[in-house]
């Protein structure tokens, strides 16, 4: 216990010495800004209230552009892990598997880091808006204020729940302790929840704002709050959130497994690194319907903005997310598969086939998710085609096709799951083949009924599309998911075990595939920031508040991709300190450790999400190698 | 070198021919532009790496004869071969330079947005013309004799289209008025080609600007003849219009 408590003491100060530094060099920052603000004061300011203030070389807005992706993506960070990882932590409480219960601290450790990091980003973020846009904070002020005072109450109980969640964690370890700890993280969670949806109303208000002319502080804040695009903003990210944090943990455990030095340690990274994948995998099949609710709002609140996102200047940025989405989509399956490959030892015949059937239908979909409507073509190209549309493949570029293939990609992604959950076991009830049969047939039945709709989509009124056939394309995706994980649960249960799954055999490819996972989501919600953000146009508030600043353009394409490049090598490099500075004394243990004992060589032999029997055999057979 | 290596080569060269010279001849098709050509031809690459790298086995199968040729260990032939690469490689590099940063004569790629949104005054505008048989037929006498030279009979091939790039809207396509809203109709018509925000190159329309010879409402009693001709409905956010 004295040494628990030096390590806590540790871990407090270390936090609190990342918070100083960071507020150091924030500190340091703005003085070396105060001069440039002052000389980019308008001399007439003096008698006319400010506006805007605006800092040379980089600009107001650049400057706050970055601030604000860098503390969105660490909010959806923070945001993210507690839900994985109390789901984590109450699957090892339930299962009684200590290996859960680790991985949940894990996951909270790094919560735990860039927790403070966070807020600072938050804190700078506050102080650049007031400073640059001070008539439109008073007038957003004037607005929310009542929320303003949520969010700090909110906040103060969300650091209180985290700090007696992750201090207490060994303290409350055992018996009506670990309940009552359990119960903290559901509490972590519920704030959590609230205060990410507090500060979206204040962003979704800005887009599609409701004002009232007349009614208390209390009524005005309400109205501003509960906005036509609040909620599809707020499940959009929830959603995100967990993709973002299961993606962020499976690239911290590519990298921990990379240069991992024993065997232990392989073993638990290529786990973690298998949870990273499998939560963000999670996340990622039901997003795009998230996404898609939201962009109808969105274009049902004003058509304007629904075509300057959909059909405008940036319709662009969704050909790059289907790009972004797609090399997600083929990373995620691609580390199933390797891990089929790698984890199976003689798995690699029996399962090429599925895999080139799957690998072939996601590129084919990949293909018409990121074929444009409007194609770049030279002029002598489109006067061949007779303009920038094609004539034949132009029907790619419209919505229908693009629903049917996002739905035909999750399918695949889900069936991918399916088939490493069931690799290495061989069915032994009676009915496994009706069940197999069933199996086939859900899924070809499921498959057919999404293209047909999508391809009757063309011929119906865009009202029906969107309210009927869409929605019937999602629901026969839910219910491919909700009819085949029971079903295939059931024949595992009595399945018998033919090869064991081995972790810490995963090829470096595996690791860096995870790595990419990460990249690419990170870039993708910088692309999609931008993307809402820039949907209000000129508008400080969209249509009763103007950007009548110099910065009331939208920027170039090329320019904003740019700035998201930058924003997400920033953000990687933050992780990499932050991850860096928490791991730092368990490097120094492990060193310590690694003085005393030696490595194992070889695989060591566990199951996954297989055999309880095995696996308690091959923790009997390695108790002393796995990291408990 | 291997084997293994030349099933993907063929498979490249095969989508590549499919899809430069096959599908121009499909009905209804036109030749596609390189840049789609490209992304295809990545994406078939992608997929191939992917499914090499899937095994130990396979990966070492797929790059060895590379890594054989590249390093000499190949021998025979293919080890003075590479030297043949080595000189090669940065001809083929600043070939690509050349071609992509010298001067030349021929206009930049197209990257125009057909339909941009429209402004704040035309949103949620709604058709005030009650939908009336005669009002539909005066809205389609209107269009054969204003629109119909250009646009046809609602399919973009009037007599007069094969002088205009790119060519008059086809209503017929699914993808074109059946996308939008009635507003959005009436905007374009309203305003025409110089009425377009630059992202949509106004440049680049012959549209008229018809508010300067039709009324408001004779444009909607259009917009309802010409989404009857073409067999479309508008874009609406009520199931019952």
């Amino acid at each position: 216990m004295i040494h628990q408590g030096r390590k806590v003491t540790n871990q407090g100060s270390q936090l609190a010495g990342r918070a100083a530094l960071l507020a150091g060099c924030a500190a340091l920052l703005g003085v070396a800004g105060i001069p440039d603000l002052v000389l980019a004061q308008d001399s007439v300011a003096a008698q006319a209230p400010t506006a805007y203030r605006d800092l040379p070389f980089i600009g107001s807005r650049n400057l706050v552009w970055i601030i604000a992706q860098l503390h969105l993506l660490l909010a959806g960070f923070v945001l993210g892990v507690p839900i994985f990882a109390w789901l984590c932590e109450i699957v090892g409480w339930k299962s009684g598997d200590k290996r859960y219960d680790k991985l949940a601290k894990e996951f909270t450790k790094l919560l735990t880091s860039s927790y403070a990091t966070t807020a600072l980003f938050g804190g700078i973020l506050l102080f650049l808006l007031i400073g640059f846009y001070p008539k439109l904070m008073a007038y957003l002020t004037d607005i929310f204020f009542p929320s303003f005072l949520v969010y700090c109450a909110l906040f103060l109980v969300e650091t209180a729940t985290l700090y007696l969640y992750w201090y207490g964690w060994d303290a409350m370890a055992e018996g009506n302790g670990k309940k009552f700890h359990i119960f903290l993280g559901l509490l972590l969670n519920v704030f959590a929840f609230f205060i990410m949806i507090v500060p979206n109303s204040w962003a979704t208000f800005q887009a599609s704002p409701v004002v009232l002319a007349e009614g208390t502080d209390f009524e005005r804040a309400w109205a501003a709050t509960w906005n036509p695009t609040w909620w599809p903003v707020n499940v959009h990210r929830l959603i995100a959130n967990v993709v973002l944090g299961g993606y962020i943990c499976g690239a911290y455990a590519g990298i921990r497994y990379l240069s991992a030095r024993s065997q232990e340690e392989r073993y638990h990274y290529d786990w973690m690194g298998y949870v990273g994948n499998f939560i963000g995998v999670f996340g990622l099949l039901p997003l795009p319907f998230a996404g898609y609710w939201l962009m109808r709002e969105i274009y049902q609140y004003n058509q304007q903005m629904g075509i300057t996102l959909m059909g405008g200047f940036l319709s662009w940025l969704f050909i790059l997310q289907a790009m972004l989405i797609g090399v997600l989509f083929l990373g995620s399956n691609y580390y199933f598969w390797l891990g089929i490959t790698h984890r199976i030892p003689g798995s690699e015949t029996q399962y090429r086939k599925p895999i080139m059937a799957m690998l072939i239908i996601l590129l084919l979909c990949l293909a018409v998710w990121m074929t444009p409507h409007s194609l770049v073509a030279s002029l002598a190209e489109a006067q061949q085609m007779g303009g920038t549309h094609h004539p034949l493949l132009g029907v790619f570029g419209v919505m229908s096709a693009k629903m049917t293939v996002a739905n035909l990609m999750v399918l695949v992604t889900f069936m991918s799951f399916i088939m490493y959950w069931r690799a290495g076991k061989q069915d032994t009830a009676g009915w496994a083949k009706v069940a197999k049969a069933v199996i086939g047939a859900v899924l070809a039945l499921a498959g057919i009924a999404v293209i047909v709709l999508g391809v009757w989509g063309y011929f119906v009124p865009a009202i029906i599309r969107i309210n009927y056939f869409s929605t019937s394309q999602v629901g026969i995706v839910i219910f491919v998911m909700l009819t085949i994980t029971p079903l295939t649960a059931l024949l595992l249960k009595s399945a018998k075990t033919t090869t064991e799954m081995v972790w810490g055999r995963m090829p470096p490819r595996a690791g860096y595939a995870l790595v990419l996972n990460a990249v690419m989501v990170i870039l993708l919600m910088t692309l999609m920031g931008y993307a809402r953000s820039s949907s209000r146009v000129h508008w400080h508030v969209y249509g009763v508040m103007r950007d009548s600043s110099q910065y009331a353009f939208s920027p170039a394409l090329g320019y904003a991709a740019a700035l998201m490049a930058l924003n997400t090598f920033l953000f990687c490099m933050l992780v990499a300190f932050i991850f860096w500075v928490a791991t730092m004394g368990d490097k120094a243990k492990a060193s310590a450790a690694g003085a005393k004992g030696k490595a194992e060589p070889g695989g060591i032999p566990a199951m996954a999400g297989g055999s309880q029997t095995l696996d308690e055999a091959a923790s009997d057979a390695s108790v002393g190698h796995r990291p408990v | 070198m291997g084997g293994v290596l030349v099933r993907p080569i063929i498979l490249t060269v095969l989508i590549y021919l499919f899809l430069k010279f096959i599908v121009p001849t499909l009905p209804h098709s036109a030749p596609l532009p390189s840049s789609l050509i490209f992304l295809y031809l990545m994406l078939t690459t992608a997929g191939i790496v992917i499914f090499a790298t899937l095994s130990g086995a396979s990966k070492d199968a797929f790059f060895g004869p590379i890594f054989r040729f590249l390093t000499g260990e190949s021998g025979g032939a293919l080890s003075s071969a590479r030297y043949l690469v080595l000189a090669l490689f940065p001809l083929l590099v600043g070939w690509q330079t050349y071609g992509s940063t010298a001067f030349s004569d021929a206009p930049p790629a197209e990257n125009r947005t057909i339909h941009p949104a429209p402004p704040g005054e035309y949103t949620g505008l709604s058709n005030p013309v009650p939908k009336t048989p005669d009002n539909i037929m005066y809205g389609k006498g209107l269009y054969a004799s204003r629109c119909s030279p250009c646009h046809g009979n609602f399919d973009g091939k009037g007599f007069a289209a094969p002088g205009f790039t790119p060519p008059p809207a086809n209503f017929k396509d699914p993808t074109t008025i059946a996308m939008l809203q009635e507003s959005f109709l009436f905007w374009r018509i309203k305003k025409g080609g110089v009425g377009l925000p630059v992202e949509g190159m106004p440049w680049k329309s012959a549209m008229p600007r018809w508010e300067l010879e039709l009324s408001d409402e004779d444009i909607w009693k259009v917009i309802m003849g010409e989404y009857d001709g073409a067999g479309q409905k508008p874009r609406t956010w009520d199931e019952s219009e």
